[in-house]
């Protein structure tokens, strides 16, 4: 029986903190580092000479492939095996999959695999896969949401939550406001950009298939792999203890674990297989663009009455609606409310979740609004957030927040920001440049996840940890980690963790910025169980038993842990399963984020100067990962603010800038000054780890903060990302 | 990838005698734009010539006091060369702006000059482009077409020439060297060294078949102040929306080159005339005859904007 967590937490062997809270470096970082830890493409370890699948993507974006001559590709060097469609057999559809990922004939997007052709050698695979030939009967499709408005619709409930919302009288109220905003932003579709292309090797034993895969949802993946390739759940083990970037694109089965499963099949032999740059953008998921109306109004005295967010989004047949007014239900007071998510029928590559999906793009928009309003009132805009701020659901004010401190995100970031030296839009001048400042509110849902673990105690006092999380690039290794060491009273040094493998039980794994908080508290159950065992197995009483400095002690008595397992490890499995706190109590995570940029008065590039996040996001269980964290997703919402998008032929259907040349993301020279703060806090609401999640937090509002940041410097106010010099240029200042 | 054979060149005469033998042949420098376009078959060559053993890679004084830069001169060893720092600072400042460290590491100065465009659609194979297949369109007109030209272009391409460094040589007046099969050995001012596209824009330059370049050329320093202006929409390892490449004389007089909106660097000496003028009567000048499409017509008052920033920074 799992541990349920029904009620908040109480005091627990976690709150001592002598590990957990530690900024220890990441316990797997010197394998990364070295190029030790080998990922699935390299899993030389565990497959011996694997063959090589090359993946081949459709020409069009949306028709029918009339013929496929794979006769010459066959013939190459070294070619072993084609599979396509036709040959692949029947194949399933995945439940977390909208699109085949074998396709053909139909094609249902740009660069969706038809092909996967499998050789000696990479370069013999890439070269055979260039001689296919593929004759298409190219359809029109819709490729431009702007065009869809009129034909959008109400979308399917999606995770629980109706597209339409509604309080009190939003039309009369807005009507009726002294102060009023309605404008339209839009954000366009961005591309995860990890590291790490989707990759995937596989082995066939009989009928059992081995997939050692780069993913972030273990199970998910196993249970779609199975599906897609009509086995039983148990003939299927995926193995990902590395990932190298992931943030949402890897959340589920693609392609490379299909397709390197089928070549190994036809080729008889191993394959691995990952997808060429190129292919990552159209063939995998995306986060997808919005157009977003936002409505407030409000008093002269800076209260709002009214606040109402549309959001309208577009996806393959079966695909979701990206919710970019989630905040907006949660985020700041008003009787008077109303949002609505509507979705339109895209034939663009599947849109799914990156980081922060919902949040992301609605903070975008929603926090330029508030700065707008703001501007309208005559407001500092961290005063009439701070005056707008509630500590109860606005929908339902019944319903507490767990925890809120965002106001004091929003003051302690002020001092430290020196926000009160910033001037008017368009006042304050550095030489060639104009240099302003901006702020927005970070929010993020905190989702909770049932999770859980295997832990083992061996008799040197070892303990290895296994569950099927993942790691990726997070610090999942560290912090599952240190709560063990905290909770049986040993250093990290003892602990082994052992993650991202099928065969160890089910986890939370990487997503929605659960994982942290919900695999620690798997394991934290599992350790509870295991602290039983072995007060047991040493002669202890279980309830009294206290563990500190490598030994267990209860009724004056003292064992050290090393000796209680004899020959057998003593070996326990236990997770957590979340109750509806979650429901009883808002609960999410808080931060605010101020940048101060400069925008060349002659050019309109806009460089940001430094940026400050203040987050309060319940315990933070590693300040350094989680620093590592908010960082990068600063560094994200940067990118999203400035200059990543994916362009749209509208005409042809995809993404035409698929290579890291065309879509660009940050770089160094991008992010000079980067400063974080967590409110030292604990949410006995979230698990008994008393912890939230920050991952996601981070990259929430920051796009907003640099567009405010630009007005404040230009007096120029941008509606639609990124805010590229050509959108400011024509309403700079004379150059001189 | 195609499989190629490969071999290693003695001598400039020879490698380009070979180059004349064989159906397809390509020569490789450092590799790092022939590579990633043969990677995806954009560039299919049955045969390389490697001309890194060459002894092109030295930069020597000129009798008329100008240098003459080995093709095979790294472009990181250019960029740092003592004299061209200090009499051809616009070239050492382009070079700086372009590509990454690693990459100048290894990218050579002819195959900088020589670099294909970097519009989306030539690298999407399953895309009509007349430059990559001729006669198949161009996908880019009517399409996604921010980064791309708006003067010297044509119905058929309207691709850029994605080079820094071509764009500081143009301003500089440098001049190509080259052997032909035959060992016969010519020049080739820069300013004719790169062709319009018109209706056959898969011909990008003056070279012939198997002719090599040999060096480049640069006449005595001209003086004045040299400014080298990239802009961009990250601050780093990104082409060039557009670039202005400068040197301004004390009396106001000067020359001006710019990059990121034409099939070559773009410079039109009647324009020059103007400088005294300022910004827009120079820029006029050089855009003349624009046909930006809706998605680059910024390029247009971007370039005249930071033109005017960099005079402003070169008088001041
Ligand atoms: C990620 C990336 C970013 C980049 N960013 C920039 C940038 O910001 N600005 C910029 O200007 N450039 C940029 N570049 C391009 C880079 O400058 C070129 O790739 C490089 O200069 C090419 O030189 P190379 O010696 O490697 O040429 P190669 O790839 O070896 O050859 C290029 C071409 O020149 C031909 N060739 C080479 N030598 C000779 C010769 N002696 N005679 C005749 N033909 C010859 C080859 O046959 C080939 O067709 C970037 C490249 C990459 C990959
Ligand atoms: S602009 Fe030139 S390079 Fe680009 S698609 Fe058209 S023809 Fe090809």
């Amino acid at each position: 029986m799992p541990m349920k967590f029904n009620e908040p937490a109480g005091a627990n062997p976690i709150d001592r903190q002598k590990v957990i809270g530690k900024p220890f470096d990441r316990i797997e970082g010197p394998l990364k580092v070295t190029g030790r830890a080998p990922y699935a493409y390299e899993r030389h370890d565990a497959v011996e000479n694997p063959a090589v699948g090359f993946v081949v993507g459709a020409g069009i974006a949306k028709g029918r492939i009339k013929s496929i001559d794979v006769t010459a590709a066959r013939k190459a060097p070294g070619v072993l095996a084609v599979v396509t469609a036709e040959t692949a057999g029947k194949l399933g559809l995945g439940k977390y999959n909208i699109a085949k990922l074998l396709g053909g004939p139909e094609i249902d997007h740009y660069h969706q695999a038809i092909a996967v052709v499998v050789a000696e050698s990479f370069e013999q695979a890439r070269a055979a896969a260039g001689l296919l030939r593929v004759d298409y009967a190219a359809e029109k499709g819709v490729f431009d949401l702007r065009g869809t408005k009129d034909t959008s619709v109400k979308p399917k409930p999606s995770g629980g939550d109706e597209p339409d919302s509604a309080k009190g009288d939003f039309a009369g109220a807005f009507e009726a406001a002294a102060v009023k905003l309605d404008e339209t932003y839009t954000t366009p579709d961005h591309a995860h950009a990890m590291m790490e292309p989707h990759a995937s090797m596989a082995s066939w034993d009989g009928n059992k298939v081995t997939v050692w895969t780069s993913n972030q949802m273990i199970d998910w993946g196993v249970s779609d792999l199975a599906k897609t390739l009509g086995l039983p759940k148990e003939n299927v083990r995926l193995v990902s203890p590395y990932v190298g970037g992931g943030f949402g694109g890897k959340l589920f089965l693609r392609a490379d674990a299909v397709l390197a499963a089928l070549g190994a099949k036809a080729a008889g032999r191993p394959v691995k297989v990952a997808l060429p740059r190129p292919l990552v953008f159209n063939n995998t998921t995306h986060r997808p663009a919005t157009v977003q109306r936002v409505r407030i109004g409000a008093g002269r005295d800076g209260k709002i009455t009214a606040i109402g967010h549309e959001t309208w989004s577009g996806n393959l047949p079966n695909g979701k609606p990206e919710n970019a007014i989630d905040q907006t239900r949660l985020l700041y007071a008003g009787a008077n409310r109303m949002t609505a998510t509507r979705l339109a029928l895209l034939n663009l590559p599947e849109g799914n979740a990156m980081r922060a999906p919902g949040e992301a793009p609605g903070l975008m928009a929603l926090e330029i609004a508030m700065d707008e309003m703001a501007g309208k009132l005559g407001m500092d805009p961290v005063e009439f957030r701070i005056l707008n701020d509630t500590q109860v659901d606005p929908e339902n004010p019944e319903r507490k927040f767990s925890q809120r401190r965002l106001s004091e995100c929003f003051r302690i970031g002020s001092g430290r920001f020196g926000w009160s030296a910033r001037k008017q839009p368009g006042e304050t001048r550095d030489g060639r440049w104009l240099v302003g400042m901006g702020v927005a509110t970070a929010f993020r849902g905190n989702l909770v996840m049932k999770s859980a673990a295997r832990a083992r105690l061996a008799a040197d006092g070892r303990i290895t940890v296994e569950t099927d999380m993942t790691d990726i690039g997070t610090g999942t290794y560290t912090i599952i980690a240190q709560t063990t060491a905290e909770m049986l009273g040993v250093p990290l040094t003892q602990i082994d963790v052992k993650l991202g493998d099928s065969a160890f039980p089910v986890s939370a794994g990487s997503g929605g910025q659960w994982g942290a908080n919900s695999a620690t508290s798997g394991v934290y159950a599992c350790c509870v169980k295991l602290r039983e065992a072995i007060a047991r197995q040493a002669g202890l009483d279980p309830l009294k038993a206290d563990f500190a400095d490598g030994q267990v002690t209860a009724d004056g008595k003292s064992v050290a842990l090393a000796g209680v397992a004899n020959a057998r490890d003593i070996v326990v499995e236990d997770g957590i399963e979340f109750g509806d706190l979650d429901k009883r109590y808002a609960q999410s995570t808080f931060g605010a984020h101020f940048v101060e940029i400069g925008v060349d008065h002659a050019t309109g590039e806009s460089r940001i100067r430094r940026m400050l996040a203040v987050c309060a996001a319940g315990r933070i269980l590693n300040p350094k990962s989680a620093r590592s964290q908010v960082i990068g997703a600063m560094t994200m919402g940067a990118g999203a603010a400035l200059m990543e998008e994916l362009a749209v032929d509208k005409e042809r259907g995809f993404f035409v800038n698929h290579d890291l040349a065309g879509y660009e993301v940050p770089v160094h020279a991008d992010i000079p000054h980067q400063e974080v703060v967590f409110l030292d806090e604990t949410d006995p609401y979230s698990s008994p780890m008393k912890a939230k999640g920050v991952g996601e937090l981070g990259i929430c509002g920051v796009a907003a903060a640099v567009a405010n940041a630009i007005y404040n410097a230009t007096g120029v106010r941008v509606r639609d990302y990124p805010i590229t010099l050509d959108k400011l240029l024509s309403a700079m200042p004379e150059v001189g | 990838m195609k499989a190629f054979s490969y071999e290693r060149a003695r001598t400039p005469a020879e490698a380009a005698a070979a180059a004349a033998e064989h159906e397809d042949a390509k020569f490789i420098a450092g590799g790092t734009n022939l590579l990633d376009l043969m990677k995806l078959e954009i560039e299919t060559p049955a045969h390389l010539i490697d001309v890194n053993g060459l002894a092109l890679d030295t930069i020597e004084t000129t009798p008329e006091g100008g240098l003459k830069i080995g093709a095979l001169v790294r472009n990181t060893d250019l960029a740092a060369h003592k004299r061209v720092r200090k009499d051809y600072a616009l070239l050492t400042r382009a070079l700086m702006a372009g590509a990454s460290g690693q990459l100048r590491n290894k990218a050579t100065t002819a195959g900088n000059l020589l670099q294909r465009t970097r519009c989306p659609y030539f690298y999407d194979t399953a895309q009509p482009c007349n430059k990559r297949s001729p006669g198949s369109g161009c996908a880019a007109i009517g399409g996604f077409s921010r980064q791309l030209g708006l003067v010297g272009v044509s119905d058929a391409c309207i691709a850029t020439h994605p080079s820094d460094m071509g764009v500081a040589m143009r301003a500089l007046d440098a001049v190509v060297e080259t052997v032909k099969p035959d060992g016969e050995t010519r020049t080739i001012p820069v300013a004719e060294f790169h062709r319009l596209p018109g209706d056959t824009p898969h011909v990008e330059n003056a070279l012939e078949k198997g002719e090599l370049i040999t060096a480049m050329t640069l006449p005595a320093p001209v003086g004045g102040k040299h400014v080298y202006r990239k802009v961009r929409d990250r601050a780093s390892y990104a082409f060039a929306l557009i670039s202005v490449g400068a040197v301004v004389q004390p009396d106001g007089t000067g020359r001006v080159a710019i990059g990121g909106v034409a099939p070559k660097p773009w410079r039109v000496e009647a324009a020059e005339a103007d400088m005294k003028r300022g910004a827009k009567a120079v820029a006029d000048g050089l855009f003349a005859n624009a046909r930006p499409t809706h998605h680059n017509e910024f390029k247009r008052t971007l370039a005249e904007r930071t033109l005017g920033s960099v005079l402003t920074e070169a008088r001041g």
